[in-house]
């Protein structure tokens, strides 16, 4: 451990001594979670020579002190609907500022064989299935999946049943809002699709308000042989934020998982994605575009790995950063030993809006396998001249030009996204970007 | 209404256009015809206000107005329209979408009422007859995937929208084979008319068949060398540039 623990190790370490989580009093899960927090202390935060970390450095968060939850969130007023439209009437839960809403969310109404319930619901109600999400089983070298155990005090459980269409889409949202102070919440969730079952699912974290609180979302995604998975990520939560996700998918025989990923940004905000296509002829496909301005810092990491044989990832992410932003995008395709007919592709495009901004890029390709398709690309550019003047040259204004060929750029990477939610991808984008809003 | 007076443009450092005049009145056809490097597409360019033509000497006025300290998008509300001879694809942007864009912004920089998806179609659906565009075309990106001959026809349908006062037309007729040359003809002599101006740039004469320009002018090293009627064209036809080079320097401008 180390000598001198930094104000932002020291405020967590007070807030799991402090706290009286949902499920205390389990003994396999007290013990998990004291392991859990032994083992952040012990590592403290990552820093830069940490390859998932490299460009997103924490020496200011780790400056940093956050009150270790809002002893009002459960009564804040926040509109829901507004934040978040369309989800109005849907099954969606919500939680804001970490705590489970039981009065803005709509649990019922789900199909048979589709359970949505809070973590600190089904802790209390029935622990025994979560063993396996909650105990220590966790084998990599997170930092923050380590806190996140000791410390996850809500979350979503969702699980659809063998078999099991379910549609419409199920709306999760995480809402931030101002509160006495900074503060930060622990959220750890669980999707499972069943075997031969389908699910709909839009994530959606929202708000924010003018407050640095800090979030530390885990989400772990198990897809049993022939489930599929379509989720959609909506993230502008902005603000001033540090928002961390993990969302880790387990992809079994035959399962697909479709991902696309709106990210707007935060003071930082990252999201570490990993598809783990574990079965034979498993198939991910992810799109995602991020979109930074003024100081925000944005960290994409998108982990795949190919374990079984005949599997399939296309990814292809967009990045637009203006301002002082800093973009990162880290894409990284495994394909274990054994994988053979394995095929990969990513591409990863980024365009800077400003000499001040910036995007790092790295894609990375690891091959232990035979007969093996892949094939990644990365790039970053500035708005091709050529085509800004043609627009100009009809009569269309520079800005309006320039705002016209961002939302294209980003569009590619949104296109496959059902008809109105990416009217409100659409909607999302043009409120962050620069320039005159033209009919 | 188009009034170039002695203009010289250096591009990356390099003088191209070398004291260029022309007048062009309203109504009037004019084809501006010339070797290789004379400098036509430069002359189309810095009209419409591409970033990065310098002007070191000359007026051009449009309207009575100085067309040269207009934004690009200034000049095509004020009634500018350059056919390009490269249009560009742009991934990702709708070519009905752009279009309206285009035509409610200069609508708007006018002072007037900006059209509505109804109305805009309806104008599209007339242009359209006009114009013998595949409607599929308008509802894919702006040019991207389209053929040679689609994009240069875009070009006119999109001329045939935005209704300008004064039109040029960079090298339309290069890479089209002779059907899609005398649509593009067909579309241009629709959009004839006595408020309407155009300057058809050309390498050669075959389009001036279809399009029989009011006067002609011959560019060669940065200048209008030669200035005549349409059967001037033929001339140049029959004798090539050579014999343009060969005789005295007419009078510049028309």
């Amino acid at each position: 451990m180390n000598a001198v623990l930094s104000p932002f190790v020291q405020s967590m370490h007070a807030a799991a001594q402090a706290a009286r989580l949902p499920g205390s009093g389990i003994g396999w899960l007290d013990q998990a979670r004291a392991e859990a927090l032994r083992a952040f202390l012990g590592r403290g935060l990552p820093d830069t020579r940490n390859e998932l970390w490299k460009y997103t450095a924490l020496r200011t968060l780790e400056r940093r002190a956050f009150a270790p939850a809002d002893p009002d969130a459960a009564t804040r007023t926040l509109d829901i609907d507004a934040l978040a439209p369309g989800t109005r009437g849907a099954a969606r839960i919500v939680f804001v500022n970490g705590a489970f809403r039981a009065d803005l969310s709509r649990l019922d109404g789900l199909p048979g064989g589709v359970t949505l319930a809070p973590l600190s619901r089904e802790l209390a109600e029935r622990p025994e299935p979560l063993r396996f999400l909650l105990g220590s089983r966790q084998r990599d070298d997170d930092a923050f999946a380590w806190l996140n155990l000791a410390l996850a005090s809500d979350g979503v459980i969702l699980r659809v049943a063998p078999g099991v269409r379910a549609d419409p889409p199920v709306h999760v949202i995480h809402a931030g809002a101002d509160a006495g102070g900074e503060i930060a919440w622990h959220a750890r969730s669980l999707i499972e699709v069943g075997e031969g079952a389908r699910l709909d699912l839009v994530e959606h974290h929202v708000g924010g308000g003018a407050q640095g609180h800090f979030a530390d979302l885990v989400c772990e995604v198990m897809l049993h042989p022939r489930a599929g998975l379509d989720w959609t990520v909506l993230q502008h939560a902005a603000g001033a934020m540090t928002l961390l996700r993990r969302s880790d998918a387990q992809l079994h025989d035959d399962a697909r998982l479709t991902l696309h990923a709106l990210e707007l940004g935060g003071r930082l905000a990252r999201h570490e994605i990993r598809a783990t296509l574990a079965g034979d002829r498993a198939r991910f496909h992810g799109r995602g575009a991020f979109v930074l301005r003024d100081r925000q810092h944005g960290d994409t990491e998108l982990l795949v790995e190919h374990r079984g044989r005949d599997t399939v990832s296309d990814a292809m992410w967009r990045g637009v950063a203006d301002g002082r932003a800093r973009g990162v995008f880290h894409g990284s395709i495994t394909v274990a030993q054994g994988a053979d007919g394995a095929d990969a592709n990513l591409s990863n495009k980024n365009l800077l809006l400003s000499r001040s901004a910036e995007i790092d890029t790295r894609p990375v390709l690891e091959i232990h396998a035979d007969e093996v398709k892949a094939a990644h690309g990365a790039t970053v550019g500035q708005l091709d001249e050529n085509v800004l003047f043609y627009l100009r040259s009809r009569g269309i204004p520079e800005a309006a030009a320039r705002r016209m060929l961002v939302r294209a750029f980003c569009a590619e990477a949104l296109a496959g996204i059902e008809p109105r939610l990416r009217e409100r991808c659409d909607a999302l984008l043009a409120a962050v970007l620069p320039g005159e809003v033209l009919p | 209404m188009l009034k170039i007076d002695n203009l010289h443009v250096r591009v990356a450092g390099r003088e191209i256009l070398k004291g260029l005049s022309l007048a062009v009145q309203p109504g009037e056809m004019h084809a501006v015809m010339g070797p290789n490097g004379a400098g036509k597409s430069t002359l189309g360019h810095v009209l419409a206000g591409r970033p990065g033509y310098e002007v070191t000497q000359g007026t051009v006025e449009f309207d009575g107005r100085n067309l040269l300290e207009m934004a690009p998008e200034q000049r095509a509300a004020a009634g500018v329209f350059l056919a390009f001879q490269y249009p560009v694809e742009i991934p990702g942007v709708n070519n009905t979408y752009f279009l309206r864009t285009a035509l409610n912004a200069q609508r708007k920089a006018r002072g007037g009422d900006e059209l509505d998806s109804m109305q805009f179609l309806k104008l599209v659906r007339e242009k359209l007859k006009v114009m013998q565009l595949s409607p599929d075309l308008l509802n894919r990106a702006v040019n991207e995937g389209f053929s040679g001959g689609e994009k240069k026809r875009n070009e006119i349908f999109q001329m045939a929208v935005l209704e300008p006062r004064l039109a040029i037309l960079d090298e339309t007729d290069s890479g089209l084979d002779i059907d899609a040359l005398r649509q593009v003809a067909e579309g241009v002599n629709a959009l004839r008319a006595p408020d309407r101006a155009f300057v058809v740039i050309t390498h050669y004469q075959r389009l001036l068949d279809y399009i029989v320009p009011d006067r002609v002018h011959v560019l060669a090293d940065g200048r209008i060398v030669e200035s005549g009627d349409a059967g001037l064209a033929q001339q140049l036809e029959a004798h090539g540039y050579a014999w343009v080079r060969e005789r005295q320097p007419a009078e510049a401008g028309a």
